[in-house]
C-alpha cells in the first residue's frame, strides 16, 4: 500500500512539472544551439558573459510571444549570421560542409570496393 | 599505372592541406558579425533615462535626421575613451545623439554623466540587455548612424579621430 502511495504521488509530482519542464528543456535546447559572440568556443548556456545572460533572457521572452524554436534561429541569423549557430543550416555558404562527409564516404567506399573486387578476381 | 597515380595524389592532397592550415594559421580567431548596413532599426519598447517615461522607438528615431545611437554603461572602461568623441560630435547641429544605458546602475550612470558631461540628447534604458540584441550588437561600446529609420553605418568598439571624421563626413 505504502509503495502505491509513493507511486501516484510520484507520477502526480512529475505530471505538475512536465509542463513547465517542457519549456525550460526548449529554452536550454536553444541556448545550447547558440555560440556566445564574447567567448568563442562556448555556447550561450555555458557561458556567463553579459551579452550570453541577455541572449538567454531574450530566448524565453520570445518563447513566451510564441515563436518556435526555428523561428528564433531565424531572427537571430537576421541579427548576428551563421555564426550564432552550432547547427548552421543548408545554404549556398554550407553545401561543401554539409555535402563533404557523403562525398568522402562513396569516395571511400568505392575505393574499399575496388580493392575487395580485385582481391577476389585475384583469388 | 596505379603506383603513379596515388604519389601524386597523395602530395596533391597534402599541399592543399597545407596550403589551407597555412592561409588559416594567419586568420584571425575572433569572428565579428558581418556589418550589413542599409537595414531597418528595430522596434521596441524602453524607458527613458531620467523620467522613467514609457516610450517606444517610434517616438525616438522621427523622420529624415541623422542620429548617432550609442551604447554605453558606466562601468564600461572604452566608454570612457570615446566620450570625449561623442561630445565633438554633440556639436554638430545636425545630428542627434541618442544613448542607450546598458545594464547599468541609475546612480553610477548619472555620476558618469555629471563627471564627464552629458552628450546625449535624449537616453533610454536597456537593463536586461535583450534591446542591444535587437540592434544585432553584442558589447558595449557599439555606435550606430542611422537615417531615415535605416542604419548606415556600424561600429563595433570605441569611437576614435578617424571614425569620427568619418561619421561627419557621412552627416554632412
Amino acid at each position: 500500500m505504502n509503495i502505491l502511495k509513493f507511486l501516484i504521488s510520484g507520477i502526480f509530482l512529475i505530471y505538475c512539472f512536465s509542463s513547465d519542464l517542457k519549456a525550460k528543456n526548449l529554452e536550454i535546447e536553444i541556448t545550447k544551439n547558440l555560440r556566445c559572440l564574447i567567448c568563442q568556443g562556448q555556447s550561450v548556456y555555458d557561458s556567463d558573459s553579459e551579452f550570453a545572460n541577455s541572449l538567454k533572457i531574450l530566448v524565453k521572452k520570445k518563447l513566451n510571444e510564441g515563436l518556435d524554436e526555428k523561428q528564433i534561429y531565424v531572427y537571430l541569423k537576421d541579427k548576428y549570421g551563421d555564426w550564432i549557430l552550432y547547427d548552421p543550416g543548408f545554404s549556398k555558404n554550407t553545401y561543401f560542409l554539409w555535402l563533404l562527409p557523403i562525398l568522402m564516404f562513396i569516395f571511400g567506399g568505392a575505393i574499399i570496393l575496388r580493392k575487395v573486387i580485385l582481391k577476389k578476381k585475384k583469388l | 599505372m596505379k603506383i603513379k597515380i596515388f604519389p601524386i595524389f597523395l602530395i596533391i592532397t597534402f599541399s592543399i592541406i597545407f596550403f589551407i592550415f597555412y592561409k588559416g594559421l594567419k586568420n584571425t580567431n575572433i569572428y565579428t558579425p558581418e556589418i550589413k548596413s542599409e537595414i531597418k532599426i528595430p522596434n521596441f519598447d524602453t524607458k527613458e533615462f531620467f523620467s522613467k517615461d514609457k516610450v517606444n522607438s517610434d517616438q525616438i528615431f522621427i523622420g529624415s535626421n541623422y542620429y548617432l545611437l550609442n551604447i554605453w554603461a558606466s562601468w564600461c572602461v572604452p566608454c570612457k575613451e570615446e566620450h570625449k568623441y561623442l561630445m565633438d560630435l554633440s556639436e554638430k547641429e545636425n545630428i542627434k545623439i541618442i544613448g542607450q544605458n546598458y545594464k547599468d546602475n541609475f546612480d553610477n550612470a548619472k555620476n558618469f554623466l555629471i563627471n564627464l558631461n552629458n552628450p546625449y540628447d535624449y537616453i533610454f534604458l536597456d537593463n536586461d540587455g535583450t534591446i542591444a540584441i535587437e540592434w544585432g550588437a553584442y558589447g558595449v561600446p557599439e555606435t550606430f548612424l542611422i537615417q531615415n529609420n535605416k542604419i548606415i553605418k556600424k561600429i563595433i568598439g570605441p569611437l576614435n579621430e578617424k571614425l569620427t571624421f568619418e561619421i561627419k563626413k557621412l552627416t554632412q
